[in-house]
């Protein structure tokens, strides 16, 4: 019976191929805009780490200015300052944790055709590694003694050994950084946290460092500042020293957690460690220590684009002008098969089996609007790629369950559509059709 | 007029339909006037000016990175040597570019102490050829003379005793005096130390083209000695592209203890900053030029199906008498008032989605003159779109009201 049912909506379909064609568009066009959209906006605010999202945390201290806060929002500043940061580490009261800065310079390949080039650097602890189960394809991250020793190691990523070392296992090798020589200790495997949640005080799309090295060498090696700087009052000495041991803020840090109680009794430790800096004349304003976890922290960081919610609103709103367009041209449509459901109901037919005739027809509309949908959807991505370059390198793939919440969009938006023309369709009544015949 | 009875009581027999093309006009405006409205800020957004020389300019970053690399020697050499080029206007060292995206902040009070707010402020440190460089114009006061430039050492904490700023900033700081009276005033930076003020430049924009203040900006009198630093070059017309590589040839072979990196032209930094804006436009084009014709379809194919199922009664009609511009009048008619309907909802859903925009995001309250303009564009929308079928219509000959009665 199906599909004899089905035969029919298509020969109905057919009958006005324009008006269908019109109806399949206007779905489709909407399912499109809608997922392009959704797509964008899924990604943008997608869980980076999900298996932990909730463990790991990120540690505000409020060492800003007495006379104003760092933001309206009287949050504390995003980052950390080093004293503040060093101090935290050598503490070691979380289960992991890693404080880290971003930095940048100059490396100069062994070959000595090869040109010197500058590189983007990550300058953190051992523990970054495991805290975000960052791949290795060779080697492995350097040791708490490196940390704790300053030793010149350094982890590249496999972009970084492809381009210098050809790909090939380059642990032990040498490499001149910044004018100091460097041992690698290991190889990353691809790796692009999108967003790139462990650094959200710049860009919270770009791409992941070039080398990873110990923080602990920012010191001895005195290592440029990237990212931003803030600081509320001058450092009180000249130099390199100086600027460390001021209250300006570059360094941002980390803590794994692994349950609520250990939360708990960081938070305190926090507390604790914010009061004895106040003995020594510090952080003047009061307490006002956060922990954020992942998610908590991008919504805090604002990641998602207002333009991209913006769209959000206007593409929902796009789907039901569309959606409207269909019911209106669905209503005419079977209104105007009046005189044939009259006959079929005449001959027999009950309500429900004109009911479950007219809804496969709009179903099927449905499903081909999806389709459609689905391939702007696609073109829409491509379009939303080019137009922000490399802004949007990573928030326009479109995946599996993407792909069937497109299809289950434009099924539930059709059924939608489809099924107050149907519940008329079945109101028409058939004495006074074959009536008026 | 006489119309207007039997068009209410068609409509009234076939509700839906009517309630159906209404709310869809009224989503259509709600989005139309929304989507030109933020296209028009965006576009107002980009139109501003950096106050540089923008299609013959450019800029790249020179790394020192060997251990004899002494910034101060290559600085002067570099400049020397840019500024003797044939097809260079001026060229100078800058620690930041406008629209560029990274630079540096102050804040400048009219009163010492830590207790007084600053006014931000960017900074860009230039020497005396920063203005011709950045092509900008002094409007009061005087530029920086050569013994007035200093050497910045890396994480130094004091200022020059001089600077110049732009109008926008002088207006912030001294809203109550006129221009030429800023010139020698003193103001503060770092809580406490004074600096005098000894020019007023016309415009410079600061490095971040989303900061609400983008045209307060300062031009401090030095050189930076960090192993990083900015070459902005200006060039005659058209020898920009001739001389990037050139430039960027002659400084990498002038000292091998550094690497050139960066080149990018000023066109092509404010492309890149405002390119979320342009996107924004054009997307929102796009959907804008959809809804319109998905709209305009619907009413089409609603009025082309409202027609051939009237036939009959069009073919009687005018075989009564009525003329071919009855019936056209009456289809017209009968969408304009579909369509004021629907425009007057719009209207409701249109101050309400701004209001939405402005309370969740920074947006500006809508101008009033959108919503005529939205009005005017709905109603000739709906009556261009049924005139197609009208006019189909008003063909219909009257002895179709004979036919297989």
């Amino acid at each position: 019976m199906i599909s004899y049912y089905m035969k029919l909506a298509l020969l109905s379909l057919k009958r006005n191929p324009l008006l269908s064609g019109l109806m399949v568009l206007a779905i489709g066009l909407g399912v499109g805009a809608c997922m392009t959209i959704i797509t964008v906006n899924y990604l943008m605010s997608a869980d980076p780490i999900p298996q932990k999202s909730d463990q790991l945390f990120y540690v505000q201290v409020d060492s800003w200015d007495p006379h104003e806060s760092r933001d309206e929002r009287n949050l504390p500043p995003d980052q950390l300052t080093w004293t503040d940061a060093t101090n935290l580490m050598a503490a070691k009261r979380a289960y992991r944790q890693a404080a880290m800065a971003s930095s940048g310079g100059v490396v100069e390949p062994a070959d000595a055709d090869a040109k010197p080039f500058n590189a983007s650097i990550r300058l953190t602890y051992q523990d970054f590694f495991a805290m975000f189960e960052v791949p290795f394809l060779y080697g492995s991250p350097w040791s708490a003694e490196d940390d704790a020793n300053e030793r010149q190691v350094v982890v590249l990523s496999k972009a970084m050994n492809d381009k210098i070392f050809g790909g090939s296992d380059s642990t032990g090798q040498t490499l001149r950084i910044t004018g100091n020589l460097f041992t690698v200790a290991g190889v990353l495997d691809h790796w692009q946290p999108v967003p790139r949640f462990y650094d959200l005080t710049t860009g919270a799309f770009n791409t992941s460092e070039d080398l990873f090295m110990p923080l602990s060498l920012k010191m001895p090696l005195e290592l440029d500042s990237s990212g931003n700087v803030n600081c509320w009052k001058e450092p009180e000495e000249p130099g390199f020293k100086g600027f460390l041991l001021s209250e300006c803020v570059n360094f941002q840090m980390w803590v794994e957690l692994p349950d609520a109680g250990d939360k708990a009794e960081y938070q305190a430790f926090l507390n604790n460690y914010v009061n004895t800096q106040k003995e020594l004349g510090r952080f003047p304003r009061p307490l006002n220590n956060r922990l954020s976890d992942v998610m908590q922290w991008m919504e805090i960081q604002e990641v998602v684009a207002d333009d991209a919610r913006i769209m959000l609103w206007l593409s929902f709103m796009f789907l039901a002008v569309c959606l409207l367009n269909t019911i209106a041209l669905l209503l005419a449509k079977f209104s105007a098969k009046a005189p044939e459901i009259g006959l079929r109901r005449a001959i027999g037919a009950s309500r429900k089996e004109v009911f479950i005739q007219h809804l496969l027809e709009a179903g099927s509309i449905g499903l081909l609007g999806g389709l459609l949908g689905l391939a702007l959807a696609l073109l829409g991505l491509q379009g939303v790629g080019a137009l922000y370059g490399e802004f949007a390198d990573n928030l326009t793939s479109l995946d599996l369950p993407l792909v069937l919440l497109a299809l289950l969009l434009a099924l539930i938006a059709s059924l939608l559509a489809g099924l107050y023309p149907t519940w008329r369709a079945c109101q028409v009544n058939p004495s006074q059709q074959l009536k008026s015949q | 007029m006489r119309d207007l009875g039997p068009i209410l009581r068609a409509m009234l027999r076939n509700k839906t339909g009517a309630i159906l093309i209404a709310i869809q006009i009224a989503v259509t405006m709600t989005i139309i006037v929304n989507a030109v409205f933020i296209i028009q800020q965006r576009n107002e957004l980009m139109a501003r000016e950096s106050g540089l020389d923008e299609a013959n300019s450019f800029y790249l970053t020179s790394v020192g990175f060997a251990d004899d690399y002494n910034p101060q020697n290559t600085t002067q050499e570099d400049l020397l040597a840019l500024r003797a080029l044939p097809g260079v206007v001026d060229a100078i060292q800058t620690n930041a570019v406008p629209m560029s995206g990274s630079g540096w902040s102050m804040g400048l009070q009219t009163q010492p102490g830590e207790e007084f707010d600053g006014t931000g402020v960017a900074v860009y440190m230039v020497d005396e050829h920063g203005l011709n460089t950045l092509d900008v114009e002094l409007i009061a006061g005087r530029n920086f003379n050569q013994q007035e430039i200093r050497w910045r050492e890396p994480a130094a904490r004091t200022w020059p005793d001089v600077i110049i700023i732009t109008r926008d900033m002088a207006e912030a700081l001294f809203p109550e005096s006129a221009i030429e009276e800023v010139v020698g005033k003193t103001v503060y930076i770092n809580d406490d130390q004074p600096i005098n003020i000894i020019g007023i430049i016309d415009k410079l924009q600061a490095p971040w083209v989303g900061w609400g203040s983008v045209e307060r900006a300062m031009l401090s009198p030095e050189q930076t000695l960090f192993n990083s630093a900015n070459y902005l070059i200006r060039t005659k017309p058209g020898q920009r592209n001739s001389l990037m590589p050139q430039i960027e040839e002659m400084l990498a072979n002038s000292n091998k203890g550094r690497i050139i990196r960066d080149l990018t032209t000023i066109e092509d930094t404010r492309e890149r900053s405002y390119r979320r804006h342009s996107a924004m436009i054009k997307i929102l084009l796009i959907v804008v030029l959809t809804l319109t014709l998905v709209t305009a379809a619907g009413i089409v194919g609603l009025s082309s199906f409202t027609v051939n199922k009237r036939r009959k009664q069009i073919g009687t009609r005018r075989a009564l008498g009525a003329t071919k511009g009855d019936i056209l009048r009456y289809f017209m008619l009968e969408n304009l008032l579909i369509s004021s309907m629907g425009i007057a909802l719009g209207l409701a859903l249109t101050l309400g989605l701004n209001m939405v925009l402005v309370n969740n995001f920074e947006m500006q309250r809508l101008d009033w003159y959108y919503l005529p303009f939205g009005m005017a564009v709905l109603w000739l929308l709906g009556q261009l779109a049924v005139l197609g079928p009208a006019s189909r219509a008003a063909a219909i000959p009257p002895a179709v009201a004979t036919r297989s009665v």
